[in-house]
């Protein structure tokens, strides 16, 4: 699985704190916990609250990579917040996100091409989150399509499925889970697949036990990458039993140890 | 149309272990990816044959065994010196059976001063072996690891019940371990996280997976050895270490390799079928990933020896 840690992100208070008065320290701390923890990947959003996005957003950039090699994903969907971020990575970065939009993927994929990065894309448009599986599909193949087309490479390509939490769309939980299979029969090469997992229990009471159940059920469904909360002890330990289960990890008695150790 | 061939390229890598001090250090593994795929990743070591002596005259080793050795069974100072001047070894590996309470029972300060001995008389690296008696290995290795202090050699065995003692040993005196799972890969893994979390590096550690001969069980060692090592290269770093072999203790025991002609007839002389079994078993498991092969006769080991060499030679030249 590869994770991508979300905690770097304005909508937490310590965060946006840290990114109105430029204090590093707070941001690279967060940024070294996530990736001990097993990120391969960290989010950065300046959040709702940035007066300053673009700057921020450059800020955030710069302070992130002092402490870590890790690949960034600029978070945002403005177009030019995510630009000014991609110029000064020294890395290699994703693109968090794009829309299924024609309009925007017209922007989205040349720039991803121009500074060769990763590129997440949500099966959503002008008209919404989709009520169906077949409507996600019908975005993802979209999205898969225009990538074609402009000579994306597809195997950069992320389809997030866009969960919503279990309090507001529950009916359609079990439809985002079994449209992942579904996803990898678009094209070959497959495009990969990614969820902002923590949507999923938006506003509930139990929501490390929501998450983990519902990130082991995508990862049965072969979710590749997760958008997650990786100092969440109990959700890692799920994670790293589930692949155990599906035999990508070969078992040993101390085999959550034995993963972090990787 | 030309063929195009499609080149699996692995994130992981074996660990590099060095047996041996200064010069005659020898290194093993360092490899991402499966044996002699030269071209889908580097193999810069390549495997090894280390020669088996004891320090008490083997009782049961079949007479075309023995032959090679005429003289010298007796004496494992000549014996390694044999293997070292005469069979061109490139590492002695030493089993210290004299030790054992029903075998003579040696002490082991006299083990120790034999080992010493070994080192000055033999420039090639070392592999100690204990002599398989977990009370006695754990009185005995700890006083032939400091005998051998700073040279680095390969010191067995640890297993999953009793490695602690000898885990220690070899970091005190810095040598490297053989750790031993019973054609077991979740014990492997497993045992390789003990060992590790005492503060031996995982470089300092060797998987000896116990093998068994042609006919004897090598399919099942083969495929765990190589359900390891695809694992390793995928990335994971608790399997990521180098394979020593049993081969020769394993081929001789074999019916096939000891079974006097008179017996039967029809399996043609008891003199090339021993070296045939072993030879063959050690280069079914070059294919599995092992990177040191044990072994006893000297003609099974040129002949594997051959072998390495022609498959390396594009590498030489």
């Amino acid at each position: 699985m590869f994770i991508i840690g979300e905690l770097i992100n304005g909508m937490y208070r310590e965060v946006a704190e840290a990114i109105k008065n430029k204090d590093k320290g707070v941001i690279q701390r967060i940024a070294k916990e996530q990736v001990e923890a097993g990120s391969e990947a960290l989010d950065l959003n300046c959040g709702p609250a940035s007066r300053d996005p673009v700057g921020d957003m450059v800020w955030l950039v710069q302070a992130v990579q002092e402490a870590t090699d890790k690949i960034l994903c600029l978070d945002s969907t403005k177009i030019n917040v995510i630009e000014a971020g991609l110029k000064v990575v020294k890395n290699k970065a994703i693109i968090n996100s794009t829309s299924a939009d024609k309009d925007k993927l017209d922007i989205i994929i040349p720039l991803a091409l121009k500074y060769n990065t990763g590129l997440i894309g949500l099966t959503l448009d002008k008209k919404g989150v989709p009520q169906d599986k077949e409507r996600r599909l019908e975005l993802a193949a979209a999205i898969v399509a225009d990538c074609q087309e402009k000579g994306f490479p597809l195997e950069n390509l992320y389809i997030d499925p866009v969960v919503l939490p279990v309090n507001v769309a529950q009916a359609q939980l079990e439809d985002t889970l079994k449209v992942l299979l579904e996803f990898k029969i678009i094209s070959q090469p497959p495009p990969k697949t990614v969820m902002g997992l923590s949507n999923v229990s938006q506003g509930t009471k139990q929501r490390s036990m929501i998450n983990s159940t519902f990130l082991v059920m995508a990862v049965a469904h072969g979710l590749d990458a997760a958008i997650l909360d990786p100092l969440d002890k109990y959700l890692m330990d799920s994670l790293i039993t589930a692949e155990l289960i599906l035999n990508k990890q070969i078992y040993c008695d101390s085999f959550l140890q034995a993963y972090r150790k990787r | 149309m030309g063929i195009e061939l499609i080149y699996q390229k692995w994130s992981g890598k074996i660990n590099e272990v060095t047996i041996g001090s200064e010069s005659k250090a020898v290194k093993i593994g360092g490899q991402n990816s499966l044996p002699f795929l030269f071209k889908e990743g580097g193999l810069p070591n390549r495997p090894r044959i280390a020669f088996e002596i004891w320090d008490v005259p083997p009782q049961d080793w079949p007479d075309e065994l023995r032959r090679p050795y005429g003289g010298v069974l007796e004496d494992v100072i000549k014996w390694a010196e044999r293997c070292q001047e005469e069979y061109k070894a490139e590492i002695i590996c030493v089993r210290l059976l004299g030790a054992h309470p029903d075998l003579g029972n040696k002490p082991s300060a006299e083990e120790a001063r034999l080992v010493e001995l070994l080192l000055q008389k033999v420039a090639v690296p070392l592999i100690i072996l204990g002599c398989g008696d977990d009370q006695k290995d754990n009185e005995l290795m700890p006083v032939c690891c400091q005998a051998a202090r700073g040279k680095r050699c390969l010191v067995g065995s640890a297993v999953q019940d009793n490695y602690r003692t000898l885990t220690a040993a070899v970091l005190a005196d810095g040598h490297n371990i053989i750790a031993e799972s019973p054609i077991d890969i979740n014990i492997a893994k497993q045992l390789n996280i003990l060992i590790s979390d005492m503060g031996l590096a995982q470089d300092r550690i060797v998987i000896n997976p116990t093998v068994g001969a042609l006919g004897y069980g090598l399919e099942y060692a083969y495929s765990i050895m190589e359900r390891a090592r695809l694992a390793a290269l995928s990335g994971d770093k608790m399997l990521a270490m180098p394979f020593i072999c049993f081969v020769g203790q394993e081929s001789w025991r074999a019916k096939e390799a000891k079974a006097l002609e008179t017996e039967f007839p029809q399996w043609g002389p008891q003199r090339e079928r021993g070296i045939i079994w072993e030879a063959a078993t050690a280069v079914a498991f070059l294919q599995s990933g092992a990177d040191i092969l044990v072994m006893r006769h000297p003609e099974s080991v040129n002949c594997v020896r051959d072998y390495i060499n022609v498959n390396y030679q594009d590498v030489d030249s």
